[in-house]
């Protein structure tokens, strides 16, 4: 029973808390429940479907949630739970194995993300939330958290075999890890392996090889200088100030920038 | 229909007189008037963007298996096959009727009387397949391009659609396929006196967009939305070489743009005046020459829609419209100075550059807008019927003196920025309000949302004539929803978004099963897309009460497969479910195969699907193709099924299947 708070999942008639907060925001302190518990679970198998009783309604809204996060790029693969289903009791347990997807990334040092956000939802064209994402971190002070006072550092992003190239605006991110996940959800078939904001670190010579060497695609830049690198290899900030293009390449055509990575990974671990 | 045979005199030797038909009678009166909405129309904003179902229902007749394919004997019309030859001399008895009955038929234009006229018997199959000019084909892979070339001998339009809606939304991997380029490698050679194309989610490529500008000499339309694919490099193929062009519209497309290869194509349009119509590239997002476009404004006198991108000052506007006062539909790219804080345009003078466009109806743009300068737009408000500040990000303040001066405005699409507050100025103004479209300036689930079910029921009871409304927001009531079923009867496409998954209720806590079921009760909707805590009940609703509703969009909605039963048995007209996140198991799916035929498509994702469901529905259905779309080509076999696509096909399972779709 790691503090999942368990009142929060309590089966219930009603709001929790009972009648209504001076907001009337009853609803966004139920949900604060569901988000809680959706980070740490996985999908799960189908539960029995039943009568549309508020206790069920509570175990199939969560089981529809756990359906979500499954599509969901979560960076977290934190304990994870499963709820039982059948004969409405809703115990969770965090020390039961979760049925994990394919979609589930593998770093279980990486802190749990603020919030499982489900790919395209809310349905927002990303025509338009390109463009109001400039506008915002333009309009934004120095003060925003993703902002730093600059302006926008677009770079090119190209992958091998895609039919067209992307654009991303690198100030967006605060960390490898969010890039990963915004390419990720441009290029479906891309990852970038475990890398984490401080570098290679986590990264080993073996595990290096294996991506490179795999069909997995490998994102690489260009720097200031022209040379191609292996992105990872040095800290975020300087890889935003560094890096001019994207290019997501096959693993086994990055080999020839594995020397000089490896060699970082030496050094680092 | 029994055709005599008998008389020796009606035909063979008085073949002449057909030939002498007007040739004004054989064109079908051009594309503009008779087209399926999601193309160019003169009123009001090209929300085709957005909007999906405007066409008439791609009730393509399943043709018959006899296939007849084009009669024989000599047309009046030149035979653009040329398959008959020298054979096709003799002309039946019956050539005399068929082609009355052609010239009857040039005046059916609604896709559906089309598709029903040609199922009367063969001679009015073949006359009407002679005759129909639009084509249009809600989803590309349902037949072969050379099946649909085969069948209609003198097209002159053609609309298709690519990739399931979904695909806006990063559900659908790269790759997955609707390219155009089959189609166009069909189109050219049977239709050279093709004039228009309109495409919609499909790839592009700049050599598909060179070869349309080679087969077609007198095309004068191209319309791209939300496609991908093409460059400058294509537009400029397109701009040079269809010397007839009257319409070029890039609505929401994702544009490449090699830096390195960026063409000028504004340039490349002829120097003579031009016969342009419509100009639309505000999602073209390089710069571009803006010298060559007044120059090009300046030589074309038809023009009446231009929207530029957003790398356009005021000050060239100014010059835009002194050139081109007759503009109907303009798009200010963005609305802000290039000069320094306190040099520039004033404000006055941009006012009256707008007071002296007299004829604008609809305004779009504003992105990176200068709040300073709205006050510009005050001369035209009144006459304002579709206003687009849905990339402005306006507080209810700098929207209220806007808005209270658009006393006729039918089209409003605007961000939530401008909160409760500003809906309900919009209320108060605008009573003769058709479409809503608020947006959020935040995307994401955990956003504040400045709008609300106040801002809902406020609408609704201002604007009484509302038909169709987009509306996300985080808070919402069963009441408010209600009210607006009441208050506006005219309502046939209701898209709620209450971005938070699972939101009950806000004050009661209830799920939003009353608030959807009191809307399908009470409005005749055409298309409706659900969100809130919903359980089976709303379906259940929906089933009952939907008897019209086409395209049905569920997100994170639901408790059984009651549901989905529910949804195929009652909504008799459905032709387009997506689903997403909700717990509907193969057996909800396998309740749909009744209906399946009936629909054009079917899409879920990351519900409770497994291929053996799947496999069972292609195994018992086959004319259709069933797609299980996987996010990775390297991920392995697995039982589950993320991402269903299933459609109603002629064509078979497609040939141009990327790994990682699996057909079954």
């Amino acid at each position: 029973m790691a503090g999942l708070g368990f009142e929060e999942t309590e089966l219930r008639l009603g709001l929790p808390g009972g009648g209504n907060d001076a907001t009337g925001d009853a609803a966004t302190a139920r949900k604060r429940g569901f988000e809680e518990t959706i980070d740490l679970k996985l999908k799960l198998e189908q539960p029995a479907s039943s009568a549309a009783v508020r206790v069920e309604e509570e175990a199939e809204e969560d089981e529809a949630k756990e359906a979500a996060a499954a599509d969901v790029i979560v960076a977290a693969a934190s304990p994870a739970a499963a709820a039982t289903a059948g004969g409405g009791s809703m115990k969770r347990s965090p020390s039961q194995s979760s049925v994990v997807t394919a979609a589930a990334l593998p770093d279980p040092e990486k802190p749990r993300a603020p919030k499982a956000q489900a790919v395209g939802w809310p349905p927002v064209r990303s025509f338009r939330k390109n463009i109001l994402a400039v506008q915002s971190s333009q309009q934004k002070g120095s003060g925003g958290d993703k902002d730093d006072g600059k302006s926008a550092a677009f770079v090119k992003v190209s992958m091998d075999g895609a039919p067209y190239l992307r654009k991303v605006d690198l100030r967006m991110y605060g960390s490898y890890q969010e890039l990963s996940k915004a390419l990720e959800k441009m290029f479906s078939s891309f990852t970038i392996g475990s890398c984490g904001s401080q570098g290679m670190k986590g990264m080993n010579e073996t595990k290096l090889a294996d991506l490179l060497s795999g069909s997995e695609y490998v994102p690489t830049y260009e720097d200031k200088d022209g040379d191609w690198m292996l992105v990872g290899d040095v800290p975020w900030e300087m890889f935003v100030e560094s890096c001019k293009r994207l290019r997501i390449m096959k693993g086994s055509e990055a080999v020839g920038l594995a020397p000089r990575a490896m060699e970082k990974c030496k050094n680092i671990c | 229909m029994s055709t005599p045979h008998s008389s020796s005199t009606s035909s063979a030797p008085h073949r002449a007189s057909p030939p002498q038909i007007p040739q004004s009678l054989t064109l079908a009166p051009t594309a503009s008037s008779s087209a399926s909405p999601s193309s160019s129309s003169a009123s009001g904003m090209r929300d085709a963007a957005e909007d999906d179902s405007d066409s008439p229902p791609s009730q393509m007749s399943e043709d018959d298996p006899g296939g007849g394919g084009g009669g024989g004997g000599d047309r009046w019309e030149p035979d653009l096959r040329g398959g008959n030859g020298g054979a096709g001399r003799w002309a039946p008895p019956d050539q005399v009727l068929e082609n009355v009955l052609e010239s009857v038929l040039e005046f059916l234009t609604a896709a559906r009387d089309r598709n029903a006229a040609s199922l009367v018997c063969r001679s009015w199959y073949r006359a009407e397949a002679q005759t129909r000019r639009e084509l249009f084909i809600g989803n590309c892979y349902a037949v072969a391009p050379r099946r649909a070339v085969e069948r209609f001998g003198g097209l002159r339009s053609v609309v298709l659609k690519g990739k399931p809606r979904f695909a806006d939304f990063n559900l659908v991997p790269n790759g997955w396929g609707a390219y155009v380029s089959p189609w166009v490698a069909a189109l050219g050679p049977a239709y050279p006196r093709l004039e228009r194309i309109c495409l919609k989610r499909m790839t592009v490529s700049d050599d598909d967009l060179a070869l349309v500008a080679n087969s077609f000499p007198l095309f004068k339309e191209l319309s791209l939305v939300c496609c991908d694919g093409f460059s400058t490099l294509g537009l400029a193929v397109i701009a040079e070489r269809c010397r007839h062009l009257r319409v070029l519209d890039l609505i929401e497309d994702y544009v490449e743009d090699e830096d390195d290869e960026m063409v000028d194509w504004i340039s490349k349009f002829p120097e003579s005046n031009t016969s342009l119509e419509s100009l639309v590239f505000d999602c073209v997002s390089v710069p571009f020459n803006f010298e060559a476009l007044e120059a090009l404004v300046a030589r074309s006198p038809a023009l009446r829609r231009l929207r530029v991108n957003h790398h356009v000052s005021v000050e060239q506007l100014r010059r835009l419209m002194a050139r081109a006062p007759q503009l109907t539909h303009f798009g200010t790219g963005a609305f802000r100075s290039e000069a320094a804080p306190g040099g520039g345009l004033s404000v006055t003078e941009l006012a009256t550059s707008f007071a002296a466009s007299r004829s604008l109806i609809c305004l779009s743009g504003f992105r990176d807008v200068n709040p300073e300068y709205l006050p510009a737009i005050f001369p035209v408000c009144a006459k304002l019927t579709s206003l687009n500040f849905s990339f402005a990000s306006l507080t209810a303040e700098e929207l209220k003196p806007v808005i209270c001066n658009c006393i006729n405005l039918r089209t409003f699409w605007v961000l939530d920025t401008v909160g409760d507050e500003g809906l309900r100025a919009v209320a108060d103004t605008c009573s003769d309000l058709r479409e809503l479209r608020v947006f959020p300036l935040d995307a994401s689930e955990d956003s504040e949302g400045s709008v609300s079910d106040v801002g809902l029921q406020a609408i609704s009871e201002g604007c009484r004539k509302l038909e169709s409304i987009l509306y996300f927001c985080q808070r919402m009531t069963n009441a408010a929803v209600i009210a607006m079923s009441k208050n506006c009867p005219d309502l046939v496409v209701f898209r709620l978004c209450i971005m938070g998954r699972h939101r009950p209720d806000r004050i009661t806590g209830e799920p939003m099963d009353d608030g959807f079921g009191a809307i399908v009760k009470n409005c005749k909707l055409t298309r409706l897309s659900v969100s809130g805590l919903l359980t089976d009940k709303a379906f259940a609703y929906i089933g009952k009460y939907g008897k019209l509703i086409k395209t049905l969009s569920v997100a994170f909605a639901g408790n059984s497969d009651m549901s989905l039963q529910y949804i195929f048995e009652g909504c008799t007209k459905l032709q387009k479910l997506e689903v997403r996140d909700s717990p509907f198991s193969d057996k909800g799916l396998l309740s749909g195969l009744n209906y399946f035929y009936n629909m054009r498509f079917l899409w879920m994702n990351s519900c409770r699907l497994t291929m053996r469901g799947c496999k069972d529905v292609a195994h018992q259905m086959q004319n259709l193709v069933v797609e299980v779309i996987k996010d990775h080509t390297d991920e392995g076999e697995s039982e589950i099924v993320d991402k269903l696509y299933l459609y109603r096909s002629l064509a078979g399972p497609r040939k141009d299947a990327p790994t990682f779709v699996t057909l079954l």
